[in-house]
């Protein structure tokens, strides 16, 4: 393998890694700042119980997101130094920014949340995973404005040999942004609540500590249901922008090769990427116009077309993703999206018929959705990543010209598979412990304690 | 070209807040498995630090993501010259965080031994690496006319650097002492002053050998004032070691912490306005004018960093308000 593919390979293995963890940040967090606030508000000892037993789970998770994210802050330079190059005057506002809006706040306050159960009052505690809350889903913003502009370059002047910044405001305002922000911070809910419904209904169909986990199931299964119709409405909203801004990535993600007026959904499709054809295909008839247009007309641009279009616009080249897994990451997720739905709408309605668990197989289909949230982040990621190739801005810098040219191959395989052991490792330690303590249920004597005594005297 | 200027100092700020905070979690860290002889002692020794590390790291994550604003061909090709060194550190870091949070949720002392050497060896790797990496800084690395690093792995490590990575890792260790000796208390104390006063001759004759090595290998000496506070670091030190034997912990962790700031303070002052020296022909060094960002995109980012770092300081100092105490052993359940 060649530099290029091995780059890619860590960067895809490290950033897919890293977002296995980042969802359940983002909404666990707001999901533990609102037991805590009920607890604030109810003195109801049920509630902190919540935020202990799920804020240990939640540590773990965070821990492997936060040490995860280390490399992605550094491999831009480490591997991708002649992109750093180029986009450096842009792309590093939006990282650097994330670090002093976001990362300070995030790190400081939940070093407090943990130390402080008995060192600050409880209003001040529960502010305090407020703010944790907070500082994650703007750290998600910041890193979706840099790669917004990645995916849809806004605000901007190629001078010097760089894309140099002639407009923040523009840069922030990127529809890009506005439209897959939403997605991402509604798919971390989702992936939150359907993390505490799974656990929760795993003991409630053992019947242990039903009293802790009916309540935390009705929550989880709430929060899990309302997200996952939002995630699907803003991804619907995604895909209507995408039909302007990345017409050759919503073209691969439904395998039309011919652009079509009215354009079928593809349900099922037979690619074959040398012809540059479907050999066989099965779709929904003026679905896709529908979806992408609100009506039965309206022409959706084909791969070929857009490649002609690209090609006279960037000059010769490729400029087709591999369709194949792009068609198949997107129908991955949009199916473990209804199947969220299914189970949630399912689950809410036997909890109105007031029968909290009486119903064995809805229990054991939310246990079986644990994963499925993880399956979705992470082949909408792959939607989006894959589907802008060959570009690593769009329209602006390929892939190939942005790699580190000092970085021989041999570096990069020993970083890889350093990486992806200690990364494998990881995983089986932090899955272990997580299943543990899940399995185990709310502890009944108190944490760990270290209490402190005397004050710090400076000259003694 | 002022804002050029500015970034400068905010990037050596942020290195100095990096170096001084992290300095003593990575010292805590290294001297762990040697201070902590029972599991209640070590759990002490890790909560002291417990609340602050994470947020301490920032600093350090920080001083990379003003770099990729403010400089971008630093962040480039420091990261992708450096690719093995930092690719050690990073895995450093790694296991070192995930220790932190899994070393207590199991009981058994194999499990919590081996994620106690995590933290040991996650905490020297750094120190030494920083080491290495900023005295490379200084000294000159092979860059070429692109701005591309022309050497290897190996052409990083010289006796300067050597000496460099030896002097963080034991000034570092010893700052981490004098921290244990305000924050822990009863027998704990006196093993961290120990501790210290041990450390502190290796850290002596490697703050020694850098000072001496410095004047030899870069032109920092050109700079009276870089002289100067290279001098006056070294006697920061001394005057940390008295006070520690003197059992002035206060004064100790002062002189401990003027000895890292200063330092900090000397190399970045010796470097300016060049920012990565090259070896190879000084006009191919990274300065802050070849390679900085756009003066649109800095005058952005000053303006951020100005409303920002303010806040940052002050909710930073009120954590370590609140968990001002020493640490002790109430009602450790495990």
């Amino acid at each position: 393998m060649g530099e290029v593919l091995l780059a890619r390979w860590q960067f895809g293995i490290t950033s897919t890694y890293h977002f296995l963890f980042v969802p359940l940040t983002l909404g666990l967090s707001i999901l533990l700042a609102v037991m805590e606030t009920m607890y604030v508000r109810t003195g109801n000892e049920l509630y902190k119980k919540m935020a202990q037993f799920w804020g240990k789970l939640f540590l773990i998770n965070f821990a492997l997101g936060v040490v995860t994210g280390l490399v992605q802050e550094f491999q831009f330079g480490m591997n991708w130094s002649e992109y750093s190059r180029f986009m450096g005057d842009i792309f590093g506002a939006p990282l650097a920014l994330e670090a002093l809006s976001a990362f300070y706040l995030e790190s400081t306050f939940i070093g407090l949340w943990v130390f402080g159960w008995e060192r600050l009052s409880k209003t001040l505690h529960a502010a305090a995973i407020w703010i944790v809350a907070f500082a994650s889903n703007l750290s998600a913003l910041w890193i979706l404005v840099a790669n917004s502009f990645m995916q849809n370059p806004v605000g901007y002047a190629i001078r010097n040999g760089r894309a140099e910044m002639t407009d923040f405001g523009a840069v922030l305002a990127n529809p890009y942004v506005w439209n897959q922000f939403p997605h991402v911070l509604l798919s971390g809910l989702a992936t939150a609540g359907v993390f505490i419904m799974a656990i929760s209904a795993y003991h409630l169909l053992r019947h242990s500590n039903p009293d802790f986990f009916r309540p935390s199931f009705k929550l989880g299964l709430t929060c899990a249901l309302i997200a996952s119709l939002a995630v699907a409405g803003a991804g619907h909203r995604q895909a209507q922008f995408l039909a302007q801004a990345q017409p050759m990535k919503l073209a691969a993600m439904e395998a039309l090769w011919e652009t079509a007026d009215p354009a079928p959904l593809a349900l099922y499709a037979s690619i074959d990427e040398e012809k540059q054809a479907n050999s066989v295909e099965l779709g929904v008839p003026y679905a896709l116009s529908l979806m992408v247009y609100n009506s039965p007309a309206g022409e959706v641009k084909g791969l070929k077309a857009v490649q002609a279009d690209y090609a006279a616009r960037f000059g010769p080249g490729n400029y087709i993703p591999d369709v194949t897994p792009v068609f198949w990451s997107f129908r991955i997720m949009v199916a473990a999206g209804l199947w969220l739905i299914a189970v949630t709408l399912a689950g809410a309605y036997w909890l109105r018929q007031g029968r909290p668990d009486g119903s064995r197989w809805i229990l054991q289909a939310a246990v079986w959705s644990l994963p499925v949230p993880y399956i979705a982040n992470s082949a909408g990621w792959f939607v989006t990543e894959a589907g802008r190739q060959p570009w690593i801005v769009y329209g602006l810098q390929q892939v190939e010209q942005a790699v580190s040219p000092v970085v021989s191959a041999a570096a990069i395989w020993t970083s890889l598979l350093g990486f992806t052991l200690l990364y494998g490792g990881l995983a089986v330690v932090g899955l272990y412990l997580m299943v543990r303590i899940a399995r185990q249920g709310p502890a009944e004597k108190p944490e760990l304690e270290v209490t402190s005594s005397k004050g710090v005297a400076l000259w003694n | 070209m002022e804002l050029n200027v500015l970034w400068f100092i905010l990037i050596a700020v942020l290195f100095m807040g990096f170096f001084f905070l992290e300095g003593f979690d990575y010292g805590v860290g290294m001297l762990l498995p040697f201070l902590g002889r029972t599991d209640t002692e070590r759990r002490l020794l890790i909560n002291s630090i417990g609340p602050v590390w994470d947020g301490n790291e920032v600093w350090m994550i920080t001083a990379g993501g003003a770099m990729f604003a403010a400089f971008p061909h630093m962040y480039a090709t420091l990261f992708s010259g450096f690719y093995l060194a930092l690719f050690l550190m990073l895995v450093a870091l790694i296991l070192r965080g995930i220790a932190f949070e899994f070393r207590s949720k199991q009981p058994g002392p194999a499990w919590r031994g081996t994620w106690d050497w995590m933290i040991f060896g996650g905490s020297l790797v750094p120190a030494l690496l920083w080491g290495v990496a900023v005295t490379n800084l200084l000294q000159g690395v092979p860059i070429d006319s692109r701005m591309q690093y022309a050497g290897t792995f190996f052409d990083l490590l010289s006796p300067y650097t050597l000496a460099g990575g030896l002097a963080f890792l034991f000034v570092f260790a010893y700052h981490g002492a004098a921290y244990l000796t305000l924050k822990v208390e009863g027998e704990l104390v006196d093993r961290a002053r120990e501790a210290a006063l041990r450390l502190g001759v290796p850290a002596a004759v490697m703050c020694l050998g850098l000072v001496a090595l410095t004047h030899l290998q870069t032109d920092l000496f050109n700079w009276p004032a870089a002289g100067v506070l290279l001098y006056l670091a070294v006697a920061g030190f001394a005057g940390s070691y008295a006070a520690m034997a003197a059992r002035r912990f206060g004064w100790a962790f002062i002189g401990s912490s003027l000895t890292i700031v200063l330092t900090t303070v000397a190399l970045f002052t010796g470097l300016f306005p060049r920012l990565m020296v090259s070896s190879l022909n000084p006009a191919w060094s990274l300065t802050i004018v070849n390679a900085a960002s756009s003066p649109y995109t800095l005058k952005i980012m000053t303006i951020a960093a100005l409303t920002l770092v303010p806040v940052v300081l002050a909710y930073q100092a009120w954590t370590y308000w609140v968990f001002r105490k020493r640490v002790s052993a109430r009602h450790l359940e495990y």
